[in-house]
């Protein structure tokens, strides 16, 4: 299929009118007077255009090679390059992924049909994001990145808000916008400071500026205040819950796996420029990395809202991987190879790995949602009798995203640790390895909140009274599930094929790692790809031995043993509330958990309610009191918005005017 | 080929015997005669020819705990040395394998736990959860201070490495070493003073009530798969606390032997003085392990 590709004409060429194929996907089905035959005309664009951009983004990865086309576009901002070299391609890989998925799913999770008013504005902006992104990893002109930028923030903003007759979603999306703004605004400090420093707009070569002009250090901390908004690093990450708890699923699985990654692309993107960074620029990102891991999962634990704990571990997923940069940088700037590499090769395979199961949770949990009719865990269980397939990939998404082997989170984690570890001997960096036992407490209370999250919606039985018999989902919701699970299999099964994948991504912009011998790294997950196999075989032998043994002895049904009591109803079970309530109760400093318990008073107390609710201690304790202070103190601002359309072109004039008369 | 075929004879054939070393050891202090030392063995033969009883409420998950369980056990089980012997298999980052795996069989036993939507089990696997996240940090710390002690990265040099040589050089990092995992290895195997395995009342459990519906064969592999762990968690402990090592390698074999029947003897013993904690001064004793570890690793890191 490559050579075929190659023969036709320039892969990147490929890449890139996929990606503009994929962002008009949406149109025809504007004008289509028939639901149901725009949105099936979108999947199938999307998925053609995917089929063609992930060739051709594995073939530009794999070749190493860097191809710049000139968009003219004649505005004032210098040339406009289009660039696609082996980091664009890399990020390209999960934007076609996801999208695809994510439209397949569409078709029976978001049916014309059903949602006549909303689907069109759906399928429109969801190409438009997802093109989006592909063109973002490619621009090289600071304006034009700016403005791609927005689009995928407001196309972002307009999906999440397709239900906006709630009044939780119509909240979410006013945090998603002022939080998305205030990174914006960052970034427009960075791409002047960037265009002061080279001269022009276009965005510097790879290592050509010089990280120690004050300059740089204000472009490397606008740079994280801006992506790190969008990637969702604590303390930036106010927004994240909300936004994908009231996003459609498939929605909130294109925001968790691809538009959050478009932020760290922002961050290695800016890394890029500079050669011999300062120690700080990792040291910071590792401590912001290691933080966001700890008190996402952290928060992720006390959820009870299904989707609201899949958006905390993203806090988390993102917290590893910014993790692993810092790490890298720290390697870098600190002439260290191994551990540059180690850290890179984690962090962008987690990357990739987030990629694969996040979007598999989020598509799962939307199923769930909708054979349930809640997100809330607490009222839900047994659903696993209904859908014993999602129940089986919703499995495999959970212990992948623990990081437990045999599946893909293991290995970019496994790398990580070693790359910590890989310092023990060393004098300089010795103290990083105390990372490690905090990964390790991440991994755990990560344990703590997937089994939360599988026990308590598909083990068990159902826990709300509403007769609510869900039933196994369609192929087209399944298709995608399934092909992420493969994905997490695959990559956790054969993890030195994932090595190579991100190989040419790290080579092409650490000049220092490219002559590390990779041999001894591959030859390391080799032996795990082993002891996965030795794993397997145990346990099906131990399944043959106990298949064996049930079939001499008589096997009977019944109910669950309850101790004696022969009573027992759905709802004395665990809930997902009373499962981590201890781990909570431990981590009390961390996480805050209002829980409203009723005062049982006499003998014969009257029936009443006990109510949990985690508490987002940053948003509610910071950042909602300032707005408020900022709200009254700007109050006089107001009285120049008043609605008048024609004083607002006034307003724009009169700057223009103003602006022009500085400049001259 | 010789050394493996021994280890993982043994790590077949072994565990079991510790449970009754244990059980012997727990009978002379009350001043019973107790169970032979076989009686583990007894009790999986028995179990494996007794009929199974499922639970209507159970999926395929409950199916699969107890097989994940005996599958992870038995995979770290090749990954740690025995006595002076390094392991039939060993890598560099072993290590970090050896501990996630696990945490696989602990996601599959408290699945199949709270699969049988029974309150009872659901309270086992919550306490399993919190505790087993707060003792995780602290095999990361004795990995780290193992692997400075012995400048390699991999289980079977680090743990072979320790010597009465290393005692005396840094003592102190050890000793503190020794409290932490000691701590640790009665938590992950839920002995006293975590949780009881003989107490006949469910509220108090932890691991013994997440099995509670699981019954014939497959509770044989349960037993079997905690026996196991216990071996292999005992033998990571026996390298720190009783390094011994003669350069025989038949004698080896034999002082490996005897060391775990001690450690298994040390158990028993503590069993016998103490009493069960209260369930939330637990958190409280797992987190003093990670400190002692945390100032081992400090003092060889410094």
């Amino acid at each position: 299929m490559f050579s075929v590709l190659q023969g036709v004409c320039d892969p990147a060429l490929v890449a890139l009118v996929a990606a503009l194929v994929i962002g008009c996907s949406g149109i025809p089905g504007l004008f289509l007077r028939m639901p149901g035959l725009g949105q099936l005309c979108a999947t199938v664009t999307t998925i053609l255009a995917a089929l063609a951009g992930l060739p051709a983004a594995l073939m530009l990865l794999f070749s190493s090679a860097t191809s710049t086309y000139i968009l003219s576009w004649g505005l004032p901002f210098g040339l406009c390059e289009l660039t696609i070299d082996p980091l664009s391609a890399f990020f390209l890989i999960p934007v076609f992924l996801v999208a695809a998925a994510g439209s397949l799913f569409a078709l029976g999770y978001w049916p014309a049909a059903e949602h006549p008013s909303t689907e069109r504005g759906l399928t429109f902006f969801y190409g438009i994001l997802a093109s989006s992104m592909a063109i973002l990893v490619t621009a090289r002109n600071g304006v034009f990145f700016l403005m791609v930028w927005e689009i995928m923030a407001l196309s972002a903003y307009f999906l999440l808000a397709t239900e906006h007759e709630h009044e939780d979603v119509r909240r979410a999306g006013i945090v998603y916008l002022i939080a998305t703004h205030t990174g914006s605004a960052a970034l427009y400090v960075l791409f002047s400071l960037l265009a002061s420093q080279s001269g022009s707009y276009l965005l510097p070569a790879a290592g050509s500026l010089s990280a120690l002009p004050p300059a740089a250090m204000v472009i490397a901390t606008a740079a994280f205040f801006g992506f790190g908004a969008k990637a969702g690093i604590m303390p930036f990450h106010i927004w994240l819950p909300s936004a994908h708890a009231n996003a459609p699923s498939h929605v909130s699985a294109m925001m968790s796996g691809v538009m959050l990654k478009m932020g760290l692309y922002g961050i290695f993107r800016t890394l890029t420029f500079f050669h011999d960074p300062p120690l700080i620029w990792g040291a910071v990102l590792t401590v912001a990395g290691i933080s966001s891991a700890l008190l996402g999962i952290a928060f992720a634990v006390a959820q009870r809202d299904m989707k609201r704990l899949l958006a905390c571990s993203s806090i988390e997923n993102i917290g590893i991987i910014t993790t692993g940069l810092g790490v890298a940088m720290l390697g870098i700037s600190s002439q260290n190879a191994p551990l540059a590499y180690l850290g890179m090769a984690g962090a962008l395979l987690h990357i990739l790995n987030h990629s694969f199961f996040k979007p598999l949770l989020f598509l799962g949990s939307g199923v769930i949602i909708h054979a349930t009719g809640t997100r809330n865990m607490n009222l839900m269980g047994g659903v696993a009798k209904g859908m014993p397939k999602v129940a089986f990939l919703f499995l495999i998404g959970s212990i992948a995203i623990c990081g437990i082997p045999p599946l893909n989170g293991f290995v970019s984690e496994f790398l990580l640790y070693f790359g910590l570890f890989s310092q023990l001997q060393t004098s300089s960096l010795v103290y990083l390895v105390l990372l490690a036992p905090l990964l390790a407490l991440v991994g755990g209370l990560a344990v703590v909140a997937f089994t939360k999250l599988y026990s308590s919606v598909f083990l068990g039985t159902s826990r709300s009274h509403g007769a609510v018999h869900p039933h196994e989902a369609g192929l087209t919701m399944l298709l995608p599930m399934a092909l992420f699970a493969l994905l997490c299999l695959l990559v956790g099964v054969m993890p030195q094929w994932a090595l190579r994948l991100v190989a040419p991504a790290i080579a092409s912009f650490m000049p220092l790692v490219s002559d590390i011998d990779q041999t001894n790294y591959v030859l390391i997950l080799n032996r795990i790809s082993m002891m996965t196999l030795i794993l397997c075989a145990v346990a099906i032998a131990a399944a043959l031995f106990w298949r064996w043994r049930l079939g001499y002895a008589r096997v009977t049904k019944t109910s669950t043993w309850g101790c004696g009591y022969q009573r027992s109803s759905s709802r004395m079970q665990y809930g997902a509330s009373s499962f981590s309530e201890m781990a909570v109760s431990v981590f009390n400093g961390i996480i805050r958990q209002k829980i409203t318990r009723p005062a049982l008073k006499g003998l014969f107390p009257e029936a009443t309610t006990c109510d949990d609710k985690p508490s987002e201690t940053l948003l509610e304790r910071f950042v909602l009191p300032l707005c408020t202070v900022a709200g009254v103190s700007f109050t006089f601002l107001r009285r120049l918005q008043h609605g008048q359309m024609h004083v607002y072109m006034i307003y724009i004039f009169a700057t223009l005017f103003v602006l022009m008369l500085w400049a001259h | 080929m010789t050394n493996s075929i021994i280890h993982i004879f043994l790590a077949l054939v072994m565990p079991p015997l510790l449970l009754g070393v244990i059980g012997k050891t727990k009978a002379a202090f009350a001043g019973r005669v107790g169970a032979p030392f076989l009686q583990p063995y007894y009790d999986i033969f028995r179990l494996l020819h007794k009929g199974t009883v499922f639970s209507t409420t159970t999926t395929w998950i409950f199916r699969a705990g107890p097989l994940v369980a005996l599958a992870t056990a038995a995979v770290a089980a090749l990954l740690i040395p025995f006595g002076a012997h390094p392991a039939p298999i060993s890598f560099q980052g072993d290590m970090i394998l050896y501990a996630y795996l696990f945490a696989l069989g602990r996601f599959f036993t408290m699945a199949a736990a709270l699969d049988t939507g029974s309150s009872f089990e659901g309270m086992g696997s919550a306490r399993e959860a919190t505790y087993s996240c707060l003792a995780e940090p602290t095999l990361f710390f004795a990995l780290i201070t193992l692997s400075r002690l012995s400048g390699s990265y991999s289980l079977s040099p680090m743990l072979v490495n320790i010597s009465f040589g290393v005692w005396l050089d840094s003592g102190a990092a050890l000793l503190m070493l020794v409290g932490g995992m000691f701590i640790v290895l009665l938590a992950e195997n839920c002995r006293i003073p975590f949780d009881d395995p003989n107490t006949h009342l469910e509220l108090t459990m932890v691991h013994e009530v997440m099995v509670l519906d699981h019954s014939g064969p497959a509770l044989a592999i349960i037993h079997y798969a905690a026996a196991l762990k216990l071996f292999v968690l005992g033998a990571f402990f026996v390298h720190l606390a009783l390094p011994y090592a003669t350069g025989n390698p038949y004698l080896d074999w034999v002082l490996f032997i005897i060391s775990m029947l001690e450690l298994a003897v040390v158990v028993g013993i503590v069993e016998s003085v103490m009493a069960r904690l209260r369930l939330i001064r637990i958190p409280q004793l797992l987190v003093a392990a990670t400190i002692l570890a945390a100032f081992s690793t400090l003092l060889v890191i410094r």
